[in-house]
């Protein structure tokens, strides 16, 4: 490119922008296309973008930080043996494990009872992670050592064995043997759930596992939480347990089951990536129209300005400078329409991240994208009218004056 | 005096339809360099078509056009608007002004295409403006100028790259004649400064202004003594 390209770069621009702004309302109509089909693609990238981030934060405050472990083992070993539970425990970046047991009971008191109440085996870990205890203590290592028969019950459980009574220090049979109620369980959202999903609620009461597995008359435990220290490992310390489990059952396949949500999370989020490329795919069929549409108005401003161009040859215009001035025109029409789409997009993502009460963030890969795109579509749809223009005959330009 | 260039039996037809029309039927001319020559000739003639030829906006159904040493009809379209861009400049009857532009930069125009600095453009559409008589209106759109004026504009950009030949296409037609006048006096001064003055016209008095006058009818030319 010599210097006079460059002088000749200027003045198409400048030529350009002063034949765009005599047709102010015709170009604003004519970008409108563009505009649209950016506002699409940006808006579309970052609201599914901050959904996404809401969306795994929520999940990783369920519980990215908790690996869950079903083992229903080998016909020859049926679950996990304290044994194994000290090898896992012994794992790095393993902050405890709490066996997760859940049976249901008959559970009575001198005054009433309730035959299908869910009682769980728990440790002090599950204690030490879950903010659950209201009132009076949690499990401690002594009870599960010692198989001490106590117990935690929940506010349903209070209201229907021990309704204007403080629970604390009572007495409470469950499967006929006594135990003493030493907490309260705070109530949570998996009450809830539970409330939803069964319609009625039959109360929750957690005693020490190795009471539990008494209970049940099992030896070995089929389901665990392992809490971690640090959640980012997560997907190392799985590998880590995973060996450990194989080796408990002797490399045996579906033996166990490990779950993390933070595996749920990576899955979704590829599901919503894959969502977006499609969602952005459509938007850009409309980036597409809108690319017609330019050539639409650049063929007809060639039409009309067919005498100006037939001039400016015979003034020593070549065909590349022609066929310059109106690639320009084309591509600075659809770069402003890109622009101001990119703008409507961002404002557009905002307001919906306001009204969902998500958080907002700028996706400037969605910005550049979309304003990169409207730019290749000036130039792709504004080729064949600056060709024609260029083309022209100098004599039936002038002539048509 | 060198020759400024020869043509040989130019024939130029038009398609119309399914009629092919003959416009201009073995034109032959020679022109040395600095004459200042009229062609004369009622309306549809082929004085434009003629004109178009030797500006090389327009190419010959057949015949030879030699122009500067140079046989036009070999030329790429690239390469015949680097000729008008070097060698000719071109007056219209009907001025034929960009009008959204001002003056100066409607007799910028041809240096852009030059490739002309965009200071030294200025200084020089500057100084053609001054030398039409036009300083005290640069900045004016074509549609504050009156015809005359706007007929000198179109001169100062015509004459702004210094072409070697200078191609008037009835120049006086949309003026009244005062202001005729002042063009062909304009042409006079050109002509003794070594420019080469094509003038087409259809108006015997205009035309014997020029040194040599050339009659053309329905295609053919017949040359008269002045
Ligand atoms: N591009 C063209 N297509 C068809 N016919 C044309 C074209 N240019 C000129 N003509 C015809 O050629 C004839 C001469 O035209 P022109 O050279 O403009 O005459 P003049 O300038 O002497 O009035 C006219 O009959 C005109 O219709
Ligand atoms: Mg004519």
């Amino acid at each position: 490119m010599g210097i006079s390209s460059l002088y000749m770069l200027r003045e198409n621009i400048s030529m350009s922008l002063s034949n765009i702004i005599n047709n102010r309302l015709r170009a604003f109509l004519t970008t409108l296309g563009i505009m649209i089909g950016v506002t699409a693609i940006i808006a579309l990238i970052t609201i599914v973008q901050s959904v996404t981030t809401e969306m795994t934060e929520q999940f990783t405050a369920l519980g990215a930080s908790n690996v869950n472990i079903n083992a229903s083992g080998t016909a020859l070993k049926r679950g996990l043996n304290p044994s194994d539970m000290q090898t896992l425990l012994n794992i790095e970046n393993v902050a405890g494990i709490s066996p997760n047991i859940s049976l249901t009971l008959t559970v009575a008191t001198e005054t009433g009872w309730e035959e299908e109440a869910t009682v769980e085996g728990r440790n002090e870990h599950y204690f030490a992670s879950e903010n659950v205890v209201e009132r009076g203590r949690a499990i401690n290592p002594i009870d599960t050592e010692s198989i001490n028969r106590v117990c935690l019950i929940d506010k349903t459980l209070m209201k229907s064995l021990f309704y204007g009574i403080d629970p604390l220090g009572k007495q409470i049979s469950i499967s006929g043997i006594s135990h003493t109620v030493i907490g309260v369980l705070a109530s949570s959202n998996m009450d809830l759930m539970r409330q939803a999903q069964g319609g009625r609620d039959n109360g929750r009461i957690i005693v020490p596992y190795t009471d539990a597995m008494k209970l049940s008359g099992t030896q070995n435990i089929t389901s665990m939480v392992v809490y971690l220290k640090d959640s980012s490992l997560a997907e190392e310390t799985i590998k880590k347990l995973e060996h450990a489990l194989d080796t408990a059952f002797n490399f045996k396949e579906n033996s166990y089951f490990v779950f993390n949500m933070q595996s749920l999370v990576d899955t979704m989020n590829t599901v919503l990536d894959m969502m977006t490329a499609l969602l952005a795919g459509i938007a850009s069929i409309s980036l597409v129209v809108g690319g017609i549409g330019i050539m639409n108005m650049m063929l007809v401003s060639v039409t009309e300005r067919t005498s100006e161009i037939g001039l400016r040859k015979a003034l020593g215009a070549q065909p590349k400078h022609i066929q310059g001035q109106f690639l320009i025109e084309s591509f600075i029409l659809s770069v402003i329409g890109g622009i101001i789409g990119a703008f409507l997009g961002v404002g557009l993502s905002a307001l919906f991240c306001n009204i969902m009460d998500a958080k907002f963030t700028i996706s400037w890969s969605a910005i550049s994208l979309g304003v990169f795109f409207s730019a290749a579509v000036g130039i792709v749809f504004g080729w064949a009218p600056a060709r024609r223009a260029s083309n022209l005959n100098p004599i039936d330009a002038l002539r048509s004056m | 005096m060198s020759e400024f260039f020869r043509m040989r039996d130019i024939v130029k037809q038009y398609q119309m339809g399914d009629e092919l029309q003959t416009v201009l039927k073995g034109i032959s001319l020679d022109i040395q360099s600095g004459e200042f020559i009229s062609i004369l000739g009622p309306s549809g003639s082929g004085k434009s078509t003629l004109m178009n030829i030797i500006g090389c906006l327009d190419v010959p159904t057949s015949g030879e056009y030699i122009l500067r040493g140079r046989a036009i009809a070999d030329l790429s379209p690239k390469q015949l608007a680097e000729i008008r861009s070097r060698e000719v400049g071109f007056i219209f009857q009907s001025f034929q002004l960009l009008p959204r532009v001002n003056a100066m930069r409607n007799v910028e125009l041809p240096l852009v295409y030059a490739g002309v600095p965009a200071r030294e453009r200025s200084k020089r559409a500057e100084a053609m403006l001054e030398r039409v008589g036009l300083e005290d209106k640069l900045y004016h759109y074509p549609n504050q100028l009156s015809g005359g004026q706007q007929q000198r504009v179109a001169i100062a950009r015509a004459i702004v790259t210094q072409p070697t030949l200078l191609l008037a296409d009835e120049p006086t037609g949309a003026l009244d004649q005062a202001n005729g006048k002042a063009v062909l006096g304009l042409f006079k001064e050109l002509n003794e400064e070594g420019h080469t003055i094509i003038m087409i016209t259809h108006d015997l008095n205009n035309a014997r202004q020029a040194s040599r006058v050339v009659n053309i009818l329905d295609g053919l030319l017949l040359e008269e003594a002045v």
